[in-house]
């Protein structure tokens, strides 16, 4: 790993070209081009803009909760025996994840923009359940992008999307997960250029939407960050959340990315192990590439095509990483790991045993490694998780792997 | 080499007519039926070959181009063994320019300065990167341009008066102008929003605009070539050759016969498309 060089700033990317140091940037085809630049433009306007600010403060709070509660898990902590452990609770969020920040944050620029239909693409499902969300509360028509293995492992959310109003469109194409999803919203999107707005779900993609993404999912960390100091009275040592695309990561880790005094870990779906073929560890075992828009690093062969990964997660299920994730793993201010499906099962079952709280297999990842953590760390220290997502929709992935009739 | 297409250009466009452009992909289904698809279009009447380089996501072509592309990497194509297909071509053709497309991943695993190198060597004469934008000049275009291989934009209906500019700056060779917002192989537009479209672009450069994406037949080729420098034709080769396969995908007898039988016919409708002009 490269030498982290003395920066001022570790949040000041990316710069006007969509850069995070050689990652990022504007990889699409010239019809999407002007689309691009137009939603920078509005994206600048709107950020600056006290009316836009406000009325995305008034749904954050009366439509999607927030701000969501930081919990202090402590028949965990005394399980572990070590560090003490708080989740910020993103799975209470209407919708049930983190999802839902980024996608009233970008209907409110769809609207500014005078586009009449939303797509998008989703994995888990989530993001999906969360864009259908907002196009119903805007009433603008949706259409969602979803892989068929995908359309199959997640039917509770495919049916959720479909009551309220949106078009699932299942993607047979490459191995029908996340990519090919994002590839048809893509196609559909250079088809319907006039009047589409592309809702991208994750910190990824052309530039604009990296850096867009993230802010609307900073709230995550900067709410999390002042009710540590009303709770602890200080920082954490140890932020952890599990990374796929990156965005529920990048929302918690980007307001701490300069507090010397905290760690911070992501965590990728190690699958069936990193050796082989079946996982989806893009920064742990995965090579810097250009792909849907933007350089960062992906799971790809020595030809450069882009391998298909597997996680027991459909949200993890992709084969690349947000930009400023693969940057900030390069200047070593982020540290990545694996963390196995096996792992993240068992995790899965300790968090609903321990504490009550069924979370969605993506954070039972993020989990699994803060249990491998606690129990070395002292009892005076303090670790902060980013709880995602809730499980609901996962009841019947687990209830299978575990051999359970539902 | 930029001379070889500025050559072809010019003597094409002294006859009177417009340049005929096939896309086919490289390796669909297998390399040696490639190689001999490839030898047999400029005797059919092809005068550009724009040669496909498959890669697993292809976000800008519809499912025909997506499934070609997923037979050449089933049958174990590389962007290696797509310049071999363009070396061992320029054996017995030395004048017939060949333009790799595809996307930029590949290339950038494979190395900029090291692609550029043997793709010279190989023939290969100009470039088309479908997720490289003006933007993303200092990739490959700067590069490319250095050493005397032509880079060739895409121009859309999105590309505004203001754009293109900007799209035209570094391009060379020709203008590729998509003739609608889509992925390859949907539904062509009315020829004369087209030539509305072309005449704009000529207003920007010098550069011969040759027109893609939807043109099917010998009559669309004849009709988009009346205003068009050039006629690009890539899906209606690549479903000539899916159809020809067996089930599983293999070649059979009809395969290069098939292509050929169909790039005659584009021929002779782009060898009839200013008579079509003038009428």
């Amino acid at each position: 790993m490269n030498q982290a060089p003395k920066l001022n700033s570790f949040r000041g990317g990316p710069d006007e070209d969509g850069r995070f140091g050689i990652f990022g940037g504007r990889f699409v085809a010239e019809t999407l081009m002007p689309l691009i630049l137009d939603l920078q433009a509005e994206w600048n306007k709107a950020k600056d803009d006290p009316a836009f600010k406000a009325e995305l403060a008034h749904l954050g709070a009366h439509y999607i909760g927030r701000p969501s509660p930081l919990y202090f898990a402590e028949r965990l902590t005394a399980e572990l025996g070590g560090a003490k452990i708080y989740f910020k609770r993103e799975e209470l969020n209407h919708t049930g994840s983190h999802k839902i920040n980024n996608c009233i944050g970008q209907i409110l620029l769809a609207k500014r923009m005078g586009k009449t239909r939303i797509i998008a693409e989703t994995g888990a499902g989530q993001h999906g359940v969360a864009s259908a969300t907002v196009a119903a509360r805007f009433g603008l028509p949706c259409v969602v992008y979803m892989g068929a293995t995908d359309v199959e492992r997640q039917a509770p959310n495919v049916f959720r999307m479909k009551l309220l109003g949106a078009e699932v469109k299942p993607v047979t194409a490459g191995s029908g997960t996340l990519k090919d999803a994002m590839n048809e919203a893509l196609r559909d999107w250079v088809t319907n250029v006039d009047n589409t707005y592309y809702l991208i779900g994750t910190a990824a993609g052309p530039h604009p939407y990296p850096e867009m993404v993230r802010d609307f999912q900073a709230v995550i960390g900067q709410e999390a960050k002042e009710q540590m100091l009303a709770a602890e009275g200080r920082l954490p040592d140890l932020v952890v959340a599990a990374v796929g695309g990156g965005s529920n990561a990048i929302g918690i880790f980007h307001p701490f990315l300069d507090d010397e005094s905290v760690k911070i870990v992501g965590v990728e779906a190690g699958g069936k192990g990193i050796e082989g073929d079946e996982h989806c560890a893009s920064i742990t075992a995965g090579s810097p590439g250009v792909l849907h828009g933007n350089r960062t690093y992906l799971l790809q062969d020595g030809d450069g095509q882009i391998k298909e990964g597997h996680s027991i997660s459909a949200g993890l299920d992709y084969p690349g990483i947000g930009p400023e994730h693969a940057w900030l793993n390069d200047v070593g201010r982020v540290e990545y790991v694996p963390i196995m499906d096996h792992e993240a099962l068992e995790a899965f079952q300790t968090l609903t045993r321990l504490e009550g709280i069924i979370p969605a297999l993506e954070p039972s990842h993020a989990l699994a490694e803060v249990i491998k953590r606690a129990p070395k760390m002292g009892k005076d220290e303090i670790i902060l998780m980013n709880l995602s997502g809730r499980g609901d929709k996962d009841i019947f992935t687990v209830g299978k792997l575990l051999g359970m009739g539902l | 080499m930029t001379a070889r297409m500025d050559k072809r250009f010019a003597d094409v466009a002294a006859e009177g007519r417009p340049v005929l452009v096939t896309y086919f992909m490289a390796g669909d289904p297998d390399f040696e039926t490639s190689l001999s698809i490839m030898k047999a279009l400029p005797k059919a009447g092809a005068d550009v070959i724009e040669l496909g380089m498959p890669f697993s996501d292809p976000m800008a072509d519809g499912p025909a181009i997506q499934l070609a592309g997923q037979r050449a990497l089933k049958g174990c194509q590389t962007l290696a063994k797509t310049l071999e297909i363009a070396r061992r071509f320029r054996e017995d053709d030395q004048r017939t320019p060949i333009v790799l497309m595809g996307y930029y991943n590949p290339i950038y695993i494979y190395g900029v300065d090291r692609f550029l190198t043997d793709a010279l060597a190989a023939g290969i004469d100009g470039l088309i990167v479908v997720d490289l934008p003006p933007e993303m000049d200092d990739e490959l275009c700067i590069p490319a341009l250095a050493k005397g291989i032509s880079f060739i934009r895409l121009a859309t209906p999105t590309t505004d008066d203001r754009r293109l500019p900007k799209v035209l700056e570094n391009t060379s060779g020709f203008v590729y102008y998509v003739s609608m917002n889509g992925i390859t192989g949907s539904a062509l537009p009315d020829p004369s929003l087209i030539a509305g479209a072309v005449g704009r672009i000529k207003a920007h450069t010098n550069l011969p605009v040759c027109v893609g994406f939807g043109v099917k037949t010998a009559e669309h080729a004849r009709a988009i070539g009346a205003s068009a420098d050039g006629v690009v034709v890539g899906t209606a080769i690549v479903n000539q050759i899916a159809s020809s396969l067996t089930e599983e995908g293999k070649a059979t007898d009809a395969t290069v016969p098939g292509v050929e039988a169909l790039v005659r016919g584009l021929s002779a409708g782009v060898r009839s498309a200013r008579l079509a002009a003038a009428e």
